[in-house]
C-alpha cells in the first residue's frame, strides 16, 4: 500500500515543510492517470501526472506488473501531444517504467517518428529511450538512424547517439562495432563532448585489439583533442598503452612520458590531475619522471577549493608507499593541511607525513597530532594510529615518544575499535622493540583499571600473565591484576585469577603472597572463577607439597593448545556419545603457518591481540577447509602454500577459468575455478585434463570433476599430483577443460537431458620455485639475521647481465624467489648505483629463510649481484641459490 | 578495467536526510533499502561539514563523494574510489547550478518539489546510465527549459494552448495546497 510521503505528525501549516506531495498515494495518482486517455489532452495536468508518478517511483515505491503496464499504455497515448514539455516527461517515464519487449512494440513507431524529427530535442531523446528499451533486433532496423545521427551536426543527438552506443556495445557488440567510421569522424568533431563520448566508444569497440588502441593513442596524443574529459581518457588509453608496453620496451624512454608530462599545463584543472595522477602510477617511476607531477600536485594543496586539495592528497599519500623521499618536499604544505576543515584531507595529510617523515622530524609531528586527534571520528583515528605503529616499527629507536602518545590516547574517550587499534599497537611494539616492553604494560596495566570493554580486558590480563613474569620486577603487576578480581565482571575475574596462576607458576619467589591472593578467590560469586582459583592452588601446589614449579604444570599453563579451535569444535561436533571416551588426539592439527616470530624471545608466540600484521591472508584457512572436505586429499598433509589464482582464459571469453596452486609438503593440488558465462548452457561432469609431459617430477594421483556447472554460478574441479618430498620441483602444464555441455531453456530455466561431449583449451600453467616460499615478513631484519647466526649461511656472487636499472632487477629476483621484502628495501633510489634489499619467507619444511641481496650496477648497465642466504637449514640455503642461479 | 569516468549515483536531499530526486546508475545498490542506507549514512557523515561556499569531499565505503549545500538542499555526486575527483566536481557543479539557474535563484526544497518535473529533467540530461552527458550548466538548464511547442504546431494553436494550461496551472496549484 502508499506510504504518506514526506507527512508530518506534527504542524501542517508550518510553511517549511510545505511539500506540493503531501499526503500523495500511489492509488490516488493512478486515478489520476487516467487523463492520459482523455480525447482533448492537457499537456500541463498529463505533465503534472507524470511528476507525481515519477517522484512515488523516485521515493521507493513500486508498481505492480499490471499497475505499470497501466500506466505505460496510457503514457504511449501522449505522443499525440505536441507539447515539448509534455514529451520529455513522457521520454522519461518510458525509461522508468522499463517496459517489457512486447510492450515495447507499442511505442517503437511513435519513437522511430521522432527520431527523425525535425527537432533536435526529439532525435536526441528518442534515441538516449529506443536503444535503452530495445532489444537485437530492432536494433537492426533502426541502426541506419543511428549511424547518421552519430555524425550529426547537433551535438546533443551525436551525443545522445554515441553514449546510447556505448550502452548496447555490452548487449549487441557486433551491430555497434560496424559503426566505428562513423565514430571515427565523430572523434574529429568540434562540439568537446561529442568528441569525449565519440572516444569513449572507439575504444571500447577496439579494446582488445592492442594495435589499433596504440595507434589510436599515437594519433590523438599529438593533438586534436579539445575536450578536457575526453583530454582525461586520452590520457587514461595512454598510461594503459604504457602499461602494456613498458614489457616490450626494455631500452629508450618511456614512450608517450612526453604526452603526459605535457598535460601537466594543460588549462583544465581536471586534466592536469588525470596526468599528474597518471604518472604517479607508471610501473617503475623515476624521480626525475615523478618531479613535475609531484609539483603540480603540491600547488593543489594549498588550492582553496577542497576538492583539490583532497584529490592531491590522496594521490601523494599513494605516492608516499612507494618512493617517500618524492613527497618529502611537500611536507610543509602537508603539515599546514593538519588543521584542515575537511577532516578527510587531514587524515591523509597526517598519515603521508608519518610514511615520508625522518627521525628527527617524529617529535614535532607528534605534538600537532595530539592537537588534531581530539576533533576527528574514530575511523580516522584508526587510521592514524596504524601509521604511528608502522612508524614506530620504522624507528624503534622513537618508541619512547610514540609510546607515551598511544598511552595518552588511549586514555581518551573512544569505542570499541579504536581502542583495540590503540592495544594492538602497543602490544605489537612490545613485541618487536624489547626497550618499550616494560613501559608498554604498564601503560596497558593503568588502561585495564578503567577499561569498559571485556574483550580488551580480557585479552591485556593474558598477556600479561605471559610478558609480565618475565620482566625485571614482576611483582609491580600484581596490584593491577588483583584490582580486577575486585572489580569487574566475572569473565575479567575469571582472566585474572589465571593471569595470578602464571605468575605464581613463573616467579617462584612471589608464589606464596599469590596462594593468598587465590585463596581470596574461593568465595567468589561466580563459579568459574571459584573453579579456576581452586584448580591453580591444587597445580600449583598450595598444599605445601611441591616448591619447584613442575614442567608439566608450566606446560598445563602457558603450553598452546597444539590443536586449532575450529578444528577441535568441529570434532567435537561430530563426536558421538558412546563406550569410547572422546580422543584429543583423534582431532587433525593442520595449523595455519604461524608468521615468522623472532628468535630473540625464545619460545615466545606472537601474541598481537589482534594477530600480527602479516599474518597469512584468511584466505588460506577457506582453502585448507574446503582441501580438507575432500577425502582424496586429507592425507595430503598439511597445506604449505595457496597461490593467488592464476587467470587461464582471456576475458570476456564462454568460460572462465583460473587455477589456484595448492603446494603440499609431497603433493601439488591445483584447484581450477570455473564460471560459465553462458545463460543458454549447462555444463555437466566438468574436468580439466592435465598433460604433465613438461613436468617430469610430477605423477597424477587424483582428479576430482565438478558434477555441474549452471550459468554464472562458479564451481570447482580439482587435479592431484604427486611429487617428490620436500623437493622444489617446477615444471609447466597444459590444461583442457572437457565437460558435457546441455542446451538451457532460457524462459524455463531448464537443461535438456541430452548433452555433447565438448572441450575448451586452456593456457598453461606453471609451478615455478617461488611457489615453494612463503611471504613471511619480520619486522626487524637486522635482529632477525643475527640470531639466524652464520652456521648455515651460503653467499656467493652473480651476474645478471645488462637491465634497465636496479629496480628492475631487484624486482626480478624478488619475484623469482616469491619472499617478503623487509623494511621496504624493495623501493630502489632512482639513479643509484648500489642497493641493499632484505627478504624474508617460510620455505617449504618450515624452514625460515632470510636472504641478503646486495647489487651494483656499473657504466653498461651490467648488474651485479652478492647472493647471501641465512636459513635453519643449509640445504635449503643451497636451493636458494640454485633458483637464482638457475633463474 | 574501466576506464570512462563514471557516476555512481546523483542525490538531492533535504536537510534532514530525505529524497527529493535521487538517481542511481550503478547495480552496487540493489535494493531501495540499499540506497536508503547509502543515503543516510552519505548524510550522516556530511551534514556537519560546511560545503555552501565550495564543494566538498570525502571517502566512503570505497566511494568518493562529492557535494554541496545550498539552504535546505543537500547535494551529492558519488563515484568509484579511482575516479577523478575533479570529474565528480565537475559534475555535481553542472548539476547544482543547472538547479540554481531552473529555479531562477530560490534554490530551497519547497522550490524543489513545486519544479520536480525540471528537477528530474536535469538529471536526464547531465548523465545517462552512468555516462556524463553534459556539465555545462549553461546547456543543461537551456536544454530542460526549453519548454516551448513542438515547431511542427501552429502558431495560434500554441498561443492558446498555452494560456489555457498556465491558468489552468494556476488552479491546480492553488487546489493542491
Amino acid at each position: 500500500m502508499a506510504q504518506p510521503f514526506l507527512k508530518k505528525d506534527d504542524d501542517h501549516d508550518d510553511e517549511a515543510d510545505y511539500s506540493p506531495f503531501l499526503g500523495i498515494e500511489k492509488g490516488a495518482v493512478l486515478q489520476e492517470a487516467r487523463v492520459f486517455n482523455d480525447h482533448q489532452l492537457d499537456p500541463r495536468r498529463c505533465s503534472q501526472v507524470i511528476t507525481k508518478l515519477l517522484y512515488l517511483l523516485n521515493q521507493g515505491e513500486t508498481f505492480t506488473k499490471v499497475e505499470a503496464t497501466e500506466v505505460f499504455f496510457a503514457v504511449t497515448k501522449l505522443f499525440q501531444s505536441r507539447d515539448l514539455g509534455l514529451r520529455r516527461m513522457v521520454y522519461v517515464i518510458i525509461k522508468e517504467l522499463s517496459p517489457s519487449a512486447d510492450e515495447v512494440i507499442i511505442v517503437t513507431s511513435s519513437l522511430m517518428k521522432d527520431m527523425t524529427s525535425k527537432t533536435d530535442m526529439y532525435r536526441a531523446n528518442a534515441i538516449r529511450v529506443l536503444c535503452r528499451i530495445t532489444d537485437g533486433t530492432l536494433l537492426t532496423q533502426i541502426e541506419r538512424y543511428l549511424k547518421q545521427a552519430i555524425v550529426d551536426k547537433n551535438p546533443v543527438v551525436a551525443s545522445a547517439a554515441l553514449v546510447s552506443g556505448i550502452h548496447l556495445l555490452q548487449t549487441n557488440p557486433e551491430i555497434v562495432k560496424r559503426w566505428s567510421n562513423e565514430v571515427q569522424e565523430a572523434v574529429q568533431s568540434r562540439a568537446a563532448l561529442v568528441q569525449f563520448h565519440a572516444l569513449a566508444l572507439l575504444h571500447q569497440i577496439r579494446q582488445n585489439d592492442r594495435l589499433a588502441v596504440n595507434k589510436l593513442v599515437s594519433s590523438l596524443t599529438k593533438g586534436s583533442v579539445r575536450s578536457p574529459l575526453a583530454q582525461c581518457l586520452l590520457i587514461r588509453y595512454t598510461s594503459q598503452v604504457i602499461r602494456e608496453s613498458a614489457s616490450n620496451t626494455q631500452t629508450g624512454d618511456r614512450p608517450f612520458y612526453d604526452f603526459l608530462e605535457g598535460c601537466l599545463r594543460h588549462k583544465a584543472e581536471m586534466v592536469i590531475f588525470e596526468a599528474a595522477r597518471a604518472i604517479t602510477e607508471l610501473n617503475g617511476v623515476t624521480s626525475r619522471e615523478l618531479t613535475p607531477a609531484i609539483t603540480v600536485l603540491q600547488l593543489f594543496l594549498s588550492s582553496t577549493k577542497p576538492v583539490l586539495r583532497f584529490a592531491a592528497v590522496r594521490t601523494l599519500n599513494k605516492v608516499a608507499m612507494t618512493h617517500p623521499i618524492a613527497v618529502t618536499n611537500c611536507n610543509i604544505d602537508m603539515e599546514s593541511l593538519i588543521s584542515d576543515q575537511n577532516r578527510s584531507i587531514a587524515t591523509l595529510a597526517i598519515t603521508t607525513l608519518l610514511k615520508t617523515g625522518n627521525e628527527f622530524s617524529v617529535d614535532r609531528l607528534m605534538k600537532q597530532i595530539t592537537t588534531f586527534m581530539s576533533d576527528i571520528a574514530d575511523e580516522f583515528k584508526i587510521v592514524v594510529i596504524e601509521a604511528i605503529r608502522s612508524l614506530c616499527l620504522k624507528f624503534p629507536l622513537k618508541h619512547r615518544s610514540l609510546m607515551n602518545f598511544l598511552s595518552n590516547i588511549i586514555r581518551e574517550e573512544g569505542g570499541f575499535e579504536y581502542k583495540k587499534a590503540i592495544v594492538d599497537s602497543i602490544v605489537i611494539l612490545i613485541r618487536d622493540i624489547p626497550e618499550a616492553k616494560e613501559s608498554g604494560l604498564l601503560h596497558l596495566c593503568e588502561f585495564i583499571e578503567d577499561c569498559e570493554f571485556t574483550y580488551l580486558s580480557t585479552q591485556i590480563l593474558h598477556f600479561l600473565g605471559i610478558e609480565g613474569p618475565k620482566t625485571s620486577d614482576p611483582s609491580k603487576y600484581i596490584r593491577y591484576i588483583y584490582n580486577r578480581v575486585h572489580l569487574e565482571n566475572a569473565t575479567v575475574r575469571a582472566g585474572a585469577v589465571s593471569t595470578l596462576a602464571k605468575f605464581g607458576a613463573m616467579v617462584d619467589s612471589l608464589k606464596p603472597r599469590i596462594f593468598v591472593l587465590l585463596r581470596r578467590c574461593l568465595f567468589d560469586t561466580d563459579d568459574e572463577v571459584r573453579d579456576r582459583a581452586t584448580l591453580y592452588l591444587n597445580t600449583l601446589g598450595a598444599d605445601g607439597a611441591v616448591v619447584e614449579t613442575g614442567e608439566d604444570v608450566k606446560e598445563f599453563l602457558f603450553g598452546s593448545l597444539d590443536i586449532p579451535l575450529v578444528n577441535l569444535e568441529r570434532s567435537l561436533k561430530n563426536y558421538e556419545p558412546s563406550e569410547e571416551s572422546f580422543d584429543i588426539n583423534s582431532v587433525p592439527k593442520e595449523v595455519k603457518i604461524q608468521p615468522l616470530a623472532e628468535k630473540k624471545a625464545p619460545g615466545k608466540k606472537p601474541t598481537g591481540l589482534g594477530g600480527p600484521p602479516p599474518g597469512p591472508p584468511s584466505t588460506i584457512d577457506a582453502y585448507e577447509k574446503l582441501l580438507l572436505s575432500i577425502p582424496e586429499f586429507a592425507n595430503f598433509g598439511k597445506l604449505f602454500k595457496s597461490s593467488a589464482p592464476v587467470e587461464l582464459t582471456e576475458a570476456e571469453t564462454e568460460y572462465a577459468v583460473n587455477v589456484v596452486k595448492h603446494i603440499f609438503d609431497g603433493h601439488v593440488v591445483f584447484q581450477y575455478n570455473c564460471t560459465n558465462t553462458i545463460p543458454e548452457q549447462l555444463l555437466e561432469n566438468v574436468t580439466v585434463i592435465v598433460d604433465a609431459s613438461e613436468a617430469e617430477e610430477f605423477a597424477e594421483v587424483a582428479s576430482k570433476p565438478l558434477r555441474s556447472l549452471p550459468y554464472d554460478s562458479p564451481g570447482q574441479t580439482f587435479v592431484a599430483f604427486e611429487k617428490p618430498e620436500g623437493v622444489p620441483a617446477v615444471g609447466k602444464f597444459s590444461n583442457m577443460l572437457r565437460f558435457i555441455v546441455k542446451e538451457v531453456d532460457p524462459s524455463t530455466g531448464e537443461a535438456e537431458d541430452d548433452g555433447v561431449e565438448d572441450e575448451y583449451q586452456l593456457e598453461e600453467l606453471e609451478v615455478v620455485a617461488a611457489d615453494y616460499m612463503l611471504k613471511v615478513g619480520v619486522s626487524n631484519f637486522r635482529n632477525a639475521w643475527e640470531s639466524m647466526g652464520p652456521d648455515c649461511e651460503r653467499v656467493d656472487e652473480y651476474g645478471l647481465g645488462p637491465r634497465e636499472n636496479l629496480a628492475e632487477a631487484v624486482n626480478a629476483v624478488i619475484n623469482l624467489l616469491g619472499m617478503q621484502p623487509c623494511e621496504g628495501t624493495e623501493v630502489v633510489p632512482s639513479n643509484s648505483r648500489s642497493h641493499t634489499c632484505l627478504l624474508s619467507g617460510v620455505y617449504i619444511g618450515n624452514v625460515k629463510v632470510l636472504v641478503r641481496l646486495q647489487f651494483g650496477i656499473d657504466g653498461p648497465k651490467d648488474v651485479a649481484m652478492k647472493l647471501a642466504v641465512r636459513s635453519e637449514d643449509e640445504a635449503v640455503s643451497d636451493v636458494i641459490h640454485e633458483i637464482v642461479a638457475s633463474g | 578495467m574501466e576506464l570512462c569516468p563514471l557516476i555512481k549515483n546523483i542525490l538531492l536531499l533535504d536537510s534532514e536526510g530525505k529524497r527529493i530526486a535521487v538517481k542511481y546508475y550503478s547495480d552496487d545498490w540493489p535494493t531501495n533499502s540499499a540506497k536508503e542506507a547509502f543515503e543516510k549514512a552519505v548524510f550522516a557523515k556530511t551534514q556537519k561539514t560546511n560545503a555552501r561556499t565550495d564543494a566538498e569531499i570525502t571517502m566512503f565505503d570505497n566511494y568518493v563523494v562529492v557535494y554541496k549545500f545550498v539552504q535546505d538542499l543537500h547535494f551529492f555526486v558519488t563515484g568509484g574510489e579511482n575516479e577523478n575527483e575533479i570529474i565528480l566536481a565537475a559534475v555535481l557543479q553542472g548539476f547544482f547550478d543547472a538547479v540554481g539557474l531552473l529555479l531562477r535563484g530560490t534554490v530551497d526544497k519547497k522550490e524543489a518539489l513545486e519544479n520536480l518535473d525540471l528537477i528530474l529533467l536535469c538529471l536526464d540530461e547531465i548523465v545517462d546510465g552512468g555516462i556524463i552527458l553534459e556539465t555545462d550548466a549553461n546547456v543543461i538548464a537551456g536544454k530542460v527549459a526549453s519548454h516551448s511547442m513542438d515547431a511542427g504546431a501552429p502558431l495560434s494553436e500554441q498561443t492558446i494552448t498555452q494560456a489555457l494550461a498556465t491558468a489552468r496551472e494556476h488552479l491546480t496549484r492553488s487546489l493542491l495546497k
